[in-house]
């Protein structure tokens, strides 16, 4: 099943260009958008990278609010109409938006707004994510209150797919507690990923675990040592955790 | 539904929407506005399936009289808004006071004045504590600092709103709206079903019913001074009592600090770890924080000891709350003020910095 896993992430997410992050509200979409935007631009495989973020209904924790720490890494950061406007109360997107998905020598990572509703957005931009180079992936995490069960969390991605006209096409499996994650609650999620593919006929790509509160040296994680992507937790502020 | 012991990863304003409908409330107006949509959305799809009952009113206006209304006829309701929305609110709040009707009322607030901005603030704090309706009237307002603790005083505030026949105010700023955290949730207490609201409210407008000869009147207009007047001593009788009963406030070493950090929902979180950073300094910080800001809990700051320079109000507004710390300290001691507001949050080092400024004047 790791093995499985892994040759996915080789044969699917190195070789195209664009990288759809989409997935339940609060699944940490972003939180992984921008970990996996800075791993890429790491790579140095493209002469560009760019963190599109699209999404459009959450007001608070957006990938723009990263805007410089992810410049400082390569990254240009692309999404509300004005550079530093993210209170807006009706957020508008930006024409450059189409700048990154237009050039063939940049590597994108979409940041979608959360359920069917924030990705309903990515239907502007639809004629750019043809199959021969985008990857839809959806983050799910088995602790979240709406999608805690393999059924709930297969109807999310289901209303996601009828919402924009796009087949998910792998997994990050995101399962976890903040700060109470242990490294039981990253199996558990693992495991409900699994059953998930399984049900949907797609793989589970990667299995994040929050840096600094998840050892991955613990042996209970070896099983996963394939998948297991260290999440750094860049949006929260640290006094949230007092 | 989860279990009553499965930690489960909430988002504050789905959070505070299942704690109300676990909590018994079986009626929800509302009006969607930023940073708390999430709430109608939550109820719009789950109580219906609950058997309760989600109606999006035409505005503010429209919801909080459809609150009076299920309320006066024994519905238990929550309501939701931000800022601007519970603004348009204070005239029923008055209404709902002195009829003493019922209700659980959740500010996940932002910044002002005027529509503002959509990111949090704590400027709405003479708003709910002070009123902006008319008359002599008072609501109790408890301002939790973790969806945990919002979850567990929403829940509890749907029997305090009804034993004391008052509308209860839950004070948050968008941020705890926004933010998630692991939570449990407590057991899902029944709904009171329409035949039972006559046992359980006998005040409320039932109807004839059997009885022909009872009829209830819930209302707020008295025509006539002295029976106004006795009426608005009956409800302060009540106050008064609630002032005793609802006053909740928790410290951390105000005994023998150097500095007291007096702070209430975010800004107390903040303040905690700016305590750390302080005592990496050689400064010893302690802090108040109150989660009833009505009634406020002035009796606390008697504890502050003889080591302590200065008190300083933390928050994020051109400084209300302040008002209220100076009262309680009096005159013992300077108080002073540390803000962000418009929607600005200040960094654990930023209240810091500031304090240890305020330390460095005071000493």
């Amino acid at each position: 099943m790791n093995k499985r896993g892994f040759f996915i992430v080789k044969a699917v997410i190195q070789i195209k260009r664009i990288t759809i992050i989409t997935g339940h509200y609060g699944s940490g979409k972003t939180e992984f958008a921008v970990n996996f935007a800075l791993g890429e631009a790491g790579k140095r495989e493209y002469a560009k990278h760019a963190l599109c973020d699209l999404d459009i209904v959450n007001p608070y924790f957006r990938s723009r609010e990263k805007r410089l720490m992810l410049e400082e890494h390569g990254i240009s950061v692309f999404g509300s109409s004005e550079q530093d406007e993210i209170t807006a109360e009706i957020p508008a997107l930006g024409a450059n938006v189409r700048g990154p998905l237009e050039n063939a020598e940049c590597r994108v990572i979409v940041d979608a707004g959360g359920n069917d509703s924030g990705a309903l957005v990515l239907n502007q931009f639809r004629k750019y994510f043809t199959p021969e180079q985008t990857d839809v992936l959806a983050v799910v995490n088995f602790s979240r209150y709406e999608t805690r069960t393999v059924a709930d969390a297969a109807e999310q991605i289901a209303m996601i797919e009828r919402a924009t006209g796009l087949a998910v096409g792998g997994l990050v499996g995101n399962t976890h507690l903040l700060r109470e994650t242990t490294a039981e609650t990253v199996l558990r999620g693992h495991d409900l990923a699994l059953q998930l593919g399984e049900k949907l006929g797609i793989p589970l790509l990667y299995d994040c675990y929050p840096v600094g509160v998840v050892d991955p040296a613990y042996p209970q994680c070896a099983p996963l040592r394939d998948t297991l992507f260290p999440l750094n937790l860049y949006l929260r502020p640290t006094w949230l955790d007092r | 539904m989860a279990n009553g012991n499965d930690k489960v990863l909430l988002k504050g304003n789905e959070a505070f929407a299942e704690a109300a409908i676990r909590g018994g409330l079986r009626f929800y107006f509302g009006y969607p506005i930023t940073p708390q949509s999430e709430i109608p959305e939550f109820m719009s799809r789950e109580l219906p399936k609950r058997g309760g009952v989600f109606l999006q009113a035409e505005s503010e206006l429209g919801a909080i009289n459809m609150a009076y209304g299920a309320g006066a006829a024994g519905g238990a309701v929550f309501i939701s808004s931000s800022s601007p929305g519970i603004a348009l609110m204070q005239e029923g709040m008055s209404f709902l006071c002195s009829a003493e009707v019922p209700l659980v009322a959740l500010n996940v607030s932002r910044g002002g004045p005027g529509i503002g901005g959509i990111q949090p603030g704590q400027a709405d704090y003479f708003q709910v504590t002070r009123g902006g309706g008319n008359g002599d009237y008072k609501i109790p307002v408890f301002a939790p600092a973790s969806i945990q603790e919002a979850i567990d005083l929403i829940y509890e505030s749907a029997e305090l709103a009804a034993y004391w026949r008052n509308p209860i105010m839950i004070f948050v700023d968008g941020i705890i709206g926004q933010m998630m955290e692991p939570v449990t949730l407590p057991e899902q207490r029944p709904f009171t079903e329409t035949s039972k609201i006559r046992d359980a409210k006998p005040w409320a407008i039932t109807g004839y019913g059997d009885d022909d000869t009872k009829k209830n009147v819930v209302k707020s207009l008295r025509m006539q001074p002295d029976d106004l007047e006795r009426h608005v001593e009956y409800l302060f009788e009540k106050y008064r009592r609630a002032e005793k009963e609802l006053c909740r406030v928790e410290t951390q070493d105000i005994e023998d600090a150097d500095i007291v950090l007096v702070a209430f929902g975010t800004v107390a979180r903040i303040a905690r770890e700016a305590i750390e950073i302080l005592a990496t300094r050689g400064i010893k910080a302690g802090l108040v924080r109150p989660i009833s800001l009505w009634p406020f809990p002035y009796d606390v700051f008697d504890k502050i000891g003889s080591r302590t320079k200065a008190v300083i109000s933390a928050e994020l507004s051109m400084g209300q709350m302040i008002e209220d710390v100076r009262i309680g300290v009096g005159k013992r001691l300077p108080v002073r003020l540390i803000n962000r507001t418009g929607g600005m949050i200040p960094t654990s080092l930023d209240l810091a910095d500031s304090a240890e400024k305020i330390y460095k004047e005071v000493n």
